[in-house]
């Protein structure tokens, strides 16, 4: 069914009809519209006997999920930010337990400073915790990877994290195709767990390993991602079986036939991309993008062979590894070794700033022209930038970084550029 | 203001029309102002950046006019609808008046028809009836549409009311100043 | 195996024990057919008290629940020493996740239990007082305003003993832990902190709450068995000494919990939706020194010189609670 709707409220929706059967949730924005929604839902009697748990913390909520997906439960939580850090024991708890819990991160920027808006930075915090991670580009994409994130989830004991961009996607309203129930229970079966707390059948779950077993245990973890890799490409065939429709997988070309310069990004900066690459192309410049869909396990291989005739990457991301520079570009770094072929890293959207068509342009023609320092901070405010290092420079006592720089941003003023 | 551009994007989605609407990306200290966007297009809309050169602003809170450059950016042709008792003279907007195509812009009061149907000062309805009548992008139908659909029963009634009279209103005001200048 | 009734004329006192008893009231752990949840072969320090509170508990509330229970298990001595891989002492369904998680993990695996219908299953949440008291209170809070069905043990020796005997908020003033050593002029513990669980259980109005003592297994089995009849959040803290965190005799261990109860130190009480309703009384008032006098964390305090103040200070707390309760005269 077509409707326009906002992402969260359509995310609800499409939950209902994954028959999760025990929800918890701890409130943070932008994630608050999504357990809103399915609270009411699950109080009308629309989830069968699905139980929803109002917890009192984030690392609650995953805990809770870790009881009830080892009673044999289907399971579904959602957070962000400061929520999945303050959660972070419970969600490496929750993979090496192998549980197969779904989780949407509504990816927002971890502070301090406290910031609300989107980026990248929390999923990134926890990249390697070994849940596999998926990333939507637009609400139908964030729809759709959760009823796969479920299948993937319960195949391959693996908890899975749905990556959608916190306000950019959650909150924006589009027009998204709502499966009904029927069609998702077809590409959905019920949940077959591998392990569960069974009075008649006991077994102890999460017993300590020492040195002798401890790297075979996450062997097998690694294994089971290396898996996924497999099983993703044929989840997402069987998905445009049953839907109709392409979405999600592991990385998607766009214009990438003779392509010279391939734009690689995560999320809904995708779109934005998308629109600049139709630009360049009709300005004759070869340039295409890649949508890396799945981030966890990274898909190396098929990212590799996307690659093969590219002379020049630029990777956009939302995140920064603090005294490094890029995460995502580090691992595309990897996928080319062996090619001497320069890869850009493009920080951009931090906290939430919004990434024009015309910054990206201009941002693609330099890096064609060599002219792209290395990361390189897309619409970064040097003024800014140079004013509090020469304040701090001059006074020890230079007070808080943020509060600063917003003073100094009030008297010159906040422009969208 | 988010739930006018949430609105729009339904109406125009009833009108055939793809539809993208999200809150703002700016600064929201206090005392900034709040703002929404919406696209609207025949064709899927991919890109997610802020708008910047918006063919249509609606002012919500007109006390912003003079305080922040909330034009930054217009179309050549754009639309300016704002909710304000006063005037366009008595808004200082000689300006807009000048640069912008007859007709294009309006002012008036949305939030005394919400005071008027909806015993509130809401001006939400009544700016999205203004927008149908000022710019013809969307139908009267699809806008009431819309507002039954997330109002329903004699909240809804009473929304689409204001949206009527406001869509009257400003027909006639935009009228008036074609009228003027013909004349 | 058949059982032979055996006529004496006392019962139900220390000299002849549970042979004297009807079949129907001897203790779980006294019949051939019990569940031995907690099977030998564990880990456990020789006199380990937790070991035995964790057994009891469980036995009996297997028998209560007709072996129907699902037990989540906090980080901690009894986790460690019950699953030293790849051999686990655990006869039940057994899980254990983190330090803190443990009274949500047990809400979770409540929840999924009522979503598949299944109101015959008890759930056991269990963990020692830095778990309990500490780091898993959030949870543990949380588990008690929501009243979801989960029972919870607090196996309460009084400090961190897993991780090398460290203050807890559990931790009795003047103890002395290697986080809150007796030098310079410190008593160890500081007088005036920790927190009163029991009391906080019922601030939360749940259905039922209890303390107990590894002193008295007829006491602690009727507790369990109360609270498996109750539906919704119920807490049971239990008193098991730590001969090694305590620097007690491993053979002292059942001496020194029956001392903590007969001295006041460790009132024995029940309480529903937040009013006590039932004590055990004291059978014979002992002074706190003949508590104190087994256990080295004390040792500072009676010297010599005694720490008369001290003394007198653990005394008045000893002797509040006898008042609190009703437990003497």
């Amino acid at each position: 069914m077509n409707v326009q709707m906002e992402g969260s409220q359509a995310v609800a929706e499409i939950l209902a009809c994954c028959r999760p059967e025990v929800i918890a949730a701890y409130p943070i924005s932008p994630q608050t519209h999504i357990v809103e929604r399915l609270s009411a839902k699950v109080a009308r009697g629309e989830i069968g006997r699905c139980q929803f748990v109002n917890v009192e913390s984030e690392f609650a909520a995953l805990s809770v999920l870790i009881g009830a997906s080892a009673s044999g439960a289907r399971t579904y939580t959602a957070t962000s930010s400061q929520g999945l850090l303050f959660m972070a024991e419970a969600v490496y708890n929750a993979a090496g337990l192998g549980l197969p819990i779904v989780m949407t991160i509504a990816n927002r920027a971890v502070g301090a400073p406290i910031n609300i808006w989107n980026d990248h930075s929390d999923s990134m915090a926890l990249r390697d915790a070994g849940w596999i991670q998926l990333f939507a580009e637009h609400n139908q994409e964030a729809i759709d990877l959760h009823i796969q994130a479920f299948r993937l989830a319960e195949a391959l004991s693996c908890p899975v994290m749905v990556c959608m961009d916190g306000y950019v996607l959650t909150h924006a309203s589009e027009p998204v195709d709502l499966p009904d129930a029927a069609h998702v229970d077809a590409y959905l079966p019920p949940y077959q767990p591998v392990q569960l707390l069974d009075p008649n059948d006991p077994v102890s779950i999460g017993a300590m390993v020492g040195p002798d077993a401890f790297a075979e245990v996450k062997y097998l973890a690694h294994h089971q991602h290396l898996r996924a890799l497999d099983l993703i490409p044929e989840l997402t065939q069987a998905f445009e079986q049953h839907f109709h429709r392409q979405s999600g997988g592991l990385c998607s070309p766009y214009r990438m036939e003779g392509a010279d310069i391939a734009v690689i990004a995560m999320g809904s900066v995708i779109g934005t991309i998308k629109d600049v690459v139709d630009e360049l192309r009709r300005a004759s410049i070869p340039v295409g993008c890649i949508k890396i869909g799945c981030y966890r396990p990274f898909p190396m291989l098929q990212l590799r062979g996307l690659l093969e005739g590219v002379s020049r990457v630029i990777v956009v991301e939302k995140d920064l590894a603090v005294g490094v520079g890029g995460i995502v570009s580090a691992d595309v770094q990897r996928t080319l070794s062996g090619r001497q072929i320069p890869v850009h890293t493009v920080i951009a959207g931090l906290g939430g700033r919004s990434i024009s068509t015309s910054s990206l342009k201009q941002m693609i023609l330099e890096a064609r022209a060599e002219r792209l320092t290395e990361p390189y901070f897309l619409d970064l405010n040097k003024t800014v930038i140079e004013q509090e290092l020469a304040r701090r420079r001059d006074i020890r006592r230079a007070g808080p970084v943020a509060e600063h720089i917003l003073r100094t941003m009030n008297v010159m003023g906040t422009k969208v550029s | 203001m988010v739930t006018a551009a949430e609105l729009l994007a339904v109406a125009a989605f009833s009108d055939g029309k793809y539809a993208q609407a999200f809150p703002s990306f700016g600064s929201e200290r206090m005392g900034a102002p709040v703002m929404a966007f919406c696209r609207i297009d025949d064709t899927t809309i991919r890109t997610r950046d802020a708008v910047t050169c918006p063919d249509v602003v609606i002012v919500q809170d007109a006390t912003l006019l003079h305080q922040v450059d909330l034009f930054a950016g217009l179309t050549l042709r754009g639309f300016v609808l704002i909710n304000s008792t006063r005037s366009l003279n008595a808004l200082h907007l000689e300006e807009f008046l000048s640069a912008l195509p007859v007709g294009h812009v309006c002012a008036f009061p949305a939030s005394d028809l919400g005071l008027k149907y909806l015993k509130r000062p809401l001006a939400n309805a009544p700016l999205l009836g203004g927008f149908a009548a000022l710019t013809g992008l969307i139908r009267l139908a699809s806008v009431e549409s819309a507002i039954r659909q997330r109002f329903p029963g004699e909240i809804g009634e009473a929304n689409v009311a204001s949206v009527r009279e406001a869509y009257d209103h400003v027909t006639a005001l935009t009228a008036e100043q074609q009228g003027i200048l013909r004349r | 195996m058949s059982t032979e009734r055996i006529k004496f004329y006392q019962t139900g006192t220390f000299t002849a024990g549970n042979r004297l008893l009807d079949e129907a009231t001897r203790t779980v752990q006294s019949r051939v057919d019990r569940t031995n949840s907690l099977n030998s072969g564990h880990r456990a320090c020789q006199g380990c008290g937790e070991a035995l509170g964790a057994r009891y508990a469980l036995d009996a509330a297997m028998r209560a629940s007709r072996n129907q229970l699902i037990a989540v298990n906090a980080t901690g001595c009894l986790e460690v020493f019950s699953s030293p891989y790849p051999e686990s002492s655990w006869q039940i369904p057994w899980m254990h996740s983190l330090f803190g998680n443990a009274p949500a993990v047990a809400s979770g695996v409540a929840a999924a239990l009522r979503a598949k219908g299944r109101d015959e299953v008890t759930v056991i949440a269990q963990g020692g007082d830095g778990a309990t008291v500490d780091i898993g209170f959030g949870c543990l809070s949380g588990m008690f305003e929501r009243n979801d069905d989960v029972l919870y043990f607090c196996y309460d020796n009084e400090a961190y003993m897993n991780t090398g005997i460290q203050r807890s908020g559990s931790t009795p003033p003047f103890a002395r832990t290697n986080t809150t050593q007796a030098v310079a002029d410190h008593p160890g513990n500081p007088v005036g902190t920790g927190k009163n669980v029991p009391r906080i259980a019922m601030a939360h109005g749940i259905p039922y709450v209890a303390t107990a003592s590894v002193a008295d297994l007829h006491d602690l089995e009727r507790k369990v068995t109360t609270a498996i009849g109750v539906q919704g959040a119920r807490y049971l803290h239990i008193h098991v000494p730590c001969p090694l965190g305590w620097g007690s005799d491993p053979a002292h261990t059942m001496k020194v919990a029956r001392l903590a109860v007969e001295s006041g130190l460790f009132p024995l009480f029940e309480a529903e939706c937040g009013t006590v309703v039932r004590s055990t009384p004291i059978r014979r008032k002992v002074p706190v020194e003949r508590y104190l006098e087994l256990q080295t964390r004390f040792k500072h305090l009676l010297g010599p010189p005694q720490d008369t103040n001290a003394i007198a200070a653990i005394q008045a707390i000893a002797d509040a609670n006898i008042v609190t309760y009703g437990l003497w005269g």
